[in-house]
């Protein structure tokens, strides 16, 4: 999985998805996209632009405010052989379909013996910032990551989220998309053809000796920041690691880090109890059977509904500076403290509402 | 309009329906400063729904209502400079700055919190009224509610249950023929909400033109059906319009998905301006003075008033 395959060229993360569904339209007629506003003229963050006037409003349309049935119906299209897209604006929306998700879409597969698999894609977006609240900002992957027979993606890099919508697609089974909002804007190197990000195949980022990051969806972004913080200015080199595929997990990878390095921060952009944090840290003490002890850390959301006011948000979140000091005190050990100075994190900053 | 209507309720209505449009517009101008950190889906437009039934409410009465709350929160009689300090994410807003404009509360007047996930305080409305109607108490309950919570399933499954067990409640429906981008017609073959529901068994009306007078009678009607002891619910549904964007404070009629053309009878209709063209100009200038004062003073103190302190994070997880 080269990230340069495809030479220069680059696109945003929005724009990687647009053109990963785009051109599995234009190579598998079954494939359609269902869900509130994907045809309007914002275009689901820009992701489903274009996509109802190129392929007609039968492949790509709008849907009533009916999250529960409209995933039943995307199932039912699915075992009548069509391969659905099924968008929803924030995750926290997910939890009108959980029924369907949990109790059929993962289950079918299994309860008929592999006679009606459910070939469904759903895509999640998680907001932030700006006032999104208790109510626009939930990440729920790990509830997901809970049940077999669902596989589960959360790509950070603009070249994954291509990928990974391809292989989503193309997969027979339920696949959930975890799309972080902070990251639609990102620029990085796309190719033009078409590729599929593997399954439970992890990304390493940086390598380094000292310590194994591995974060989720945009806490990516926060961890390579951290890493770079830290090999500037306390000369501690940090592994960063991307899973991409939450379920399965690709736990060789982390593992093999962790032999290195001895140490393992686990950065969610969600609650840490009882979430992926808490399975990688798990499976690791299960799996690693190193000749040392490791040592574990996890960061997360406050164990607080997200605040709605700026000044409490920002301790919400762990962030580069928050990892950077975790890190340290690590890595350091013996009560070594270090405050290292908030790292400004532009995609954040930027972002303004109304939404 | 009636020739009737007695000045004081065209006074007591517009100043209502003024002091919300002004909010507004204040809250509209300010937002480019990024003082409102906050997503704010305004009601600038829609006002009449929540002013005519609310000026018919006792004290006690309790309203539901949804994230496009600062109407019904200020006509029902929210503390307004509480309103403007939490979207402003002070500690003096009326959810200490939690909760931003979707989450207004005001529990002093009977306003329950309103949540951002489309349609799911219909059923709390529902056992909140069926509760009181057990425990005896007289105050009624009214769920205000826009057009396209009527898709989701949880509508329809409180609405039979409030038909089975004749729970008083008003449910009002404000239909802006919107839901975000999308026409009540992309999303549903009857566009006619009251036509939709009339199976449920629960009695119904629907005022087509925005003029606030037959909003007001039609809830009063509603109302009394909702009180009379072997009453039962009752469903209002009321066009309006929208004016912004869905939200954010700018006008969004360039993006093409909807005209002004499309909502010129409702438009012409603005009871702002109708109202006011009814007043004695001393009685306007008064209210509109009062109004300003009050206005600039509620965002002052939202000015003053500070954001809360960082150990307010971990405070009221838990009761
Ligand atoms: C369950 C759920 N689905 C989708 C959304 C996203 N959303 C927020 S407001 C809205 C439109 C709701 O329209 P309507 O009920 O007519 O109310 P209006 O905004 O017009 O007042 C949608 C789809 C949501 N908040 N909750
Ligand atoms: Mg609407």
């Amino acid at each position: 999985m080269s990230l340069h395959d495809g030479g220069e060229r680059t696109l945003t993360f929005a724009g990687a998805i647009q053109e990963a569904m785009a051109q599995e339209m234009e190579r598998d007629p079954t494939v359609f996209v269902l869900g509130q506003g994907v045809d309007d003229p914002i275009g689901f963050y820009g992701t489903t632009l274009g996509l109802a006037e190129r392929f007609g409003s039968d492949r790509c349309f709008d849907t009533p405010l009916s999250e529960d049935a409209v995933t039943g119906m995307a199932i039912g299209a699915a075992l009548a052989g069509l391969r659905p897209i099924n968008t929803h604006q924030r995750m926290d929306f997910l939890l009108l379909c959980m029924n369907q998700l949990v109790n059929i879409a993962a289950k079918s597969c299994y309860m008929f013996a592999g006679a009606m698999p459910v070939p469904l894609v759903v895509r999640g977006v998680v907001g932030r910032s700006w006032g999104q609240g208790p109510q626009h900002s939930q990440a729920f992957h790990s509830y997901f990551m809970h049940v077999p027979g669902i596989k589960v993606f959360a790509p950070s890099l603009p070249y994954d989220a291509k990928g990974c919508m391809v292989a989503a697609i193309r997969d027979n089974n339920p696949v959930l998309i975890m799309e972080h909002r902070m990251l639609f804007n990102v620029q990085g190197p796309v190719p033009e053809h078409l590729y599929e990000t593997p399954f439970g195949q992890a990304r390493v980022l940086r390598s380094g000796d000292d310590i194994t990051l591995v974060a989720i969806g945009h806490m990516v972004m926060e961890a390579s920041r951290a890493a770079r913080q830290l090999a500037e200015e306390v000369g501690i080199a940090a592994e960063v690691i991307d899973p991409v595929s939450l379920a399965p997990l690709d736990m060789a990878t982390i593992c093999r880090s962790v032999q290195k390095t001895g140490r393992l921060l686990v950065v969610d952009n969600s609650w840490t109890n009882c979430g992926a944090t808490a399975e990688i840290v798990a499976q690791v003490s299960e799996q690693w059977q190193g000749s040392r002890p490791v040592q574990v850390k996890r960061l997360g959301f406050a164990p607080t509904p997200c605040p709605t006011t700026r000044p409490l948000e920002v301790d919400f979140y762990p962030h580069a500076a928050s990892i950077s000091k975790a890190a340290f005190g690590m890595v350091r050990g013996d009560g070594q403290e270090w405050n290292p100075e908030r790292v400004s994190a532009k995609e954040v900053e930027a972002f303004k509402g109304p939404f | 309009m009636e020739q009737t209507t007695d000045s004081a309720l065209c006074e007591r209505l517009y100043r209502s329906l003024y002091r919300i449009r002004r909010v507004e517009e204040e809250v509209a101008r300010l937002y480019p400063t990024d003082k409102i950190k906050s997503p704010v889906h305004l009601s600038i437009g829609q006002e009449a729904p929540s002013v005519a039934v609310c000026d018919l409410l006792e004290p006690e009465d309790v309203v539901f209502g949804t994230y496009r709350g600062h109407a019904l929160y200020l006509a029902k009689g929210g503390d307004l400079p509480a309103m403007v300090a939490e979207l402003y994410g002070k500690v003096d807003g009326c959810a200490r700055g939690k909760g931003g404009s979707m989450h207004l509360i005001d529990m002093q007047v009977h306003m329950m919190g309103t949540t951002a996930i489309v349609a799911t305080h219909i059923p709390h409305a529902v056992g909140y009224a069926w509760a009181l109607q057990r425990q005896g108490k007289p105050q009624r309950v009214i769920c205000f509610l826009g057009d396209g919570s009527t898709e989701e399933g949880v509508f329809s499954e409180s609405l039979n249950f409030a038909a089975l067990k004749r729970v008083p409640i008003l449910f009002v429906c404000e239909n802006n023929g919107y839901a975000i981008h999308s026409h009540i017609s992309a999303r549903s073959a009857q566009s006619d909400i009251v036509q939709r529901i009339s199976g449920y068994g629960i009695p119904s009306a629907r005022v087509e033109d925005g003029d606030i007078f037959r909003m007001r009678e039609a809830a009063r009607t509603a109302l009394a059906a909702v009180r009379d002891p072997q009453g039962g619910p009752y469903f209002l549904e009321i066009l309006t319009c929208r004016l912004k964007e869905h939200v954010g404070p700018k006008d969004d009629w360039h993006m093409g998905y909807r005209s002004r053309a499309d909502i010129q009878a409702l438009l012409a209709n603005d009871p702002v301006d109708q109202l006011a063209a009814r007043l004695q100009p001393e009685s306007r200038q008064q209210i509109e003075t009062a109004v300003e004062q009050e206005i600039e003073r509620a965002f002052q103190y939202a000015e003053e008033s500070p954001f809360p302190e960082q150990e307010e994070l971990f405070q009221d997880v838990f009761a």
